[in-house]
């Protein structure tokens, strides 16, 4: 078997606090082969942000990885040290941010900041990598690239700054890119173009992505495998087209109902009852077992593993139950 | 023009418009020897909501969509067009009371629960607060019973009314926000992207328990969104707008099966699609254009796959189609 590019084994993320402290992401294993597209996906504090995060080793503190691994390319990653992780990241990892305002510096000039990023990691002398930078633009399809180049930030559109992130994140050719988010500040015509660049540039360079976004439309139309992540936890992960036409796990079921559908009008939404819990107050047992309409005795006890055999693998007692 | 009296709609509007004044400082102006300027953000808009249904304005960022629902609500003056609410012209009531009794049967749900509620007054004073300001009910307790009905109704308890805004998620501060339009018993209730600053799972909530209330006091909507999924779901009829015009108006089910504007057909076509039915999709071309300098002719013709010469230089009227529909199109009409 062929190791993964990226492999997170059993990652804990905490932050202490005065009272007490929170586990923000428990547990949480998974793998992405090198040309994959992996979405998670999650409600707003899930910790899938944080994951990505904690990948990159952007992980702000008081948060600390508590325990577990990181591996890329089978090195350790969560260990490294700061002026060694700052070799790695942008060179073969890169990074998408939500919100491409404020992910540019506006002081500076497009151009210098690609130039700057591509001279850190390789040895092109100054003309060498701004030859590079506008090639990189026309790549991502920004008009008359050699003009553009030397123009600040706010003489973007948002839809163009975001392709100068994605530049940005390319502009060494990682094998990896974390993209968070990347298409949540835009419109929807814009989604689309951005998703289509981002799907094409990952075709042509082979390049691996962690897609962190709360739209399940977004990972239909994009990922190659989905992973469903509640309260800190990995409930579903598998083939993108499994979990979205047949969810496993009831948290992805509903999530699946709650949204509404472009074909098909109903007159009421499936809806999940209750938010999801604080992370100062995550329940025993299964952290989704208060919403949860199949919830067992066993749920409201002990949590259950990600159980499953080839790509689908699921947290429910139910799954166990049909297991033993 | 009066609205018809055969349905007689609830809300009338005909040729709305707003502009911005976005001139630089007299100082600089003089200076630079600039002419004052003006950003068109709503031009010549008409629609009307019928009792009990629910209209929704979609568009993408930047098209006038919010605009026109604080021009309806009274929070921006029109710079031209009339607002009729039941028949009554909005812009000629100069009667103070009168224009309370006419302001009390409309309400506003904003779009991001943060912002839209007090941080300093409990949750009972926000509610309360139209009651008082429009003198409903008198008496303390009366009042507070109210509150604690409302509270009730939009799935909290009447504890939590004792309760500051920063104890509630999200979602739970949207029910607050409905709790307190629903206070002054309103017919019309303008919904400001109700569900944008919410996660799926509790904007399904919230989008069901406005369609109870709706069903439970007759109640008419505009509801203003990007979001056309969410369109879908709650709307009778819909509005698409592009740079501050309509492009195309249809009952909910002609637009979404068969779209006529360009514009709505790129829109619909552009969605992720949740069902995978694996259609490869163009994604529309070019980017919104700069409402101050808004191109000539059809606004959307530099983005239009069917653009021919005359969409350059004519602007297209919103013209009736039948069935209810109307669209603002050269190349369909």
């Amino acid at each position: 078997m062929n190791t993964p590019l990226l492999s997170v084994e059993n990652l804990r993320i905490e932050f202490p606090t005065r009272r007490g402290t929170l586990v923000a992401i428990d547990d949480v294993s998974f793998t992405i082969d090198s040309g994959e597209i992996l979405g998670i996906v999650g409600e707003s504090g899930a910790g899938k942000s944080l994951t990505g995060q904690s990948i990159i080793g952007l992980l702000e503190p008081p948060g600390r990885i508590a325990s577990g691994h990181i591996k890329l390319n089978g090195r350790r990653l969560d260990n490294l040290a700061h002026n060694k992780m700052r070799k790695i990241r942008g060179k073969e990892i890169g990074m998408i941010f939500q919100d491409p305002l404020t992910s540019l510096n506006p002081l500076y000039t497009i151009g210098r900041q690609l130039i700057e990023t591509i001279q850190t990691h390789t040895n092109m002398t100054a003309s060498q990598a701004r030859e590079h930078a506008v090639s990189l633009l026309e790549e991502v399809g920004i008009p008359a690239a050699r003009k553009r180049i030397d123009h600040y930030p706010y003489q973007f559109s948002g839809g163009m700054r975001q392709r100068v992130v994605i530049a940005l994140a390319v502009c060494v050719n990682p094998s990896l890119i974390i993209a968070d988010e990347p298409t949540t500040a835009l419109d929807v015509s814009i989604q689309a173009q951005i998703i289509a660049l981002l799907k094409k540039l990952c075709n042509d360079h082979g390049t691996a992505v962690i897609l962190v976004t709360h739209d399940m439309g977004v990972i239909a139309e994009t990922a190659d495998r989905v992973a469903v992540m509640y309260a800190g936890c990995l409930v579903e992960i598998g083939k993108v087209r499994q979990v979205v036409k047949n969810a496993a796990h009831p948290y992805t079921k509903g999530l699946m109902n709650a949204i509404p559908s472009l074909s098909r009008r109903s007159q009421k939404l499936i809806q999940i009852d209750g938010s999801m819990p604080r992370l100062s107050d995550i329940p025993k047992g299964c952290s989704f077992h208060p919403r949860c309409l199949e919830c067992k005795d066993i749920c409201k006890e002990s949590r259950p593993d990600l159980i499953g055999t080839g790509t689908a693998k699921v947290a429910c007692w139910s799954y166990h139950d049909a297991k033993l | 023009m009066m609205p018809n009296s055969r349905n007689s709609p609830l809300l009338h509007v005909t040729g709305l418009k707003q502009e911005f004044d976005v001139s630089d400082p007299w100082l600089s102006r003089m200076i630079h020897r600039q002419p004052r300027c003006f950003l068109t953000a709503v031009n010549g808009v008409d629609f009307s909501v019928q009792p009990g249904e629910t209209f929704a304005l979609v568009g993408e960022s930047g098209c006038g969509k919010s605009t026109i629902a604080n021009m309806v609500v009274g929070l921006y003056t029109p710079t031209a067009g009339k607002i009729y609410f039941d028949g009554i012209d909005m812009g000629s009531i100069t009667d103070r009371k009168k224009e309370m009794k006419i302001r009390q049967r409309m309400a506003m749900i904003f779009q991001d629960p943060y912002a839209s509620l007090n941080p300093r007054w409990r949750v009972n004073k926000i509610v309360s607060e139209p009651i008082c300001a429009f003198g409903l009910l008198k008496g303390k307790d009366a009042v507070l019973k109210r509150t604690g009905n409302l509270l009730r109704q939009v799935g909290l308890s009447a504890r939590d009314g004792n309760k500051f805004p920063h104890e509630f998620s999200g979602g739970q501060r949207q029910r607050i926000s409905i709790a307190r339009a629903l206070a002054s018993e309103p017919d019309f209730i303008v919904c400001d992207e109700p569900t944008s600053a919410l996660d799926v799972s509790v904007q399904a909530q919230i989008l069901n328990l406005m369609k109870d209330i709706q069903n439970q006091y007759h109640l008419s909507y505009l509801v203003i969104s990007h979001d056309l999924a969410v369109v879908r779901h709650v709307a009778d009829q819909v509005g698409v707008m592009y740079l501050g015009r309509l492009c195309e108006t249809a009952l909910t089910d002609d637009l979404f099966d068969d779209p006529q504007h360009p514009y709505t057909r790129l829109l619909i076509d552009t969605i992720p699609d949740i069902d995978m039915t694996g259609i490869e999709r163009t994604p529309v071309k070019g980017e919104i254009p700069n409402p101050m300098n808004p191109p000539t002719g059809c606004p959307f013709h530099p983005r239009c796959p069917l653009v021919k010469d005359r969409c350059r230089k004519i602007q297209p009227s919103l013209t009736p189609i039948g069935n209810g529909r109307s669209v603002a199109c050269h190349e369909v009409i």
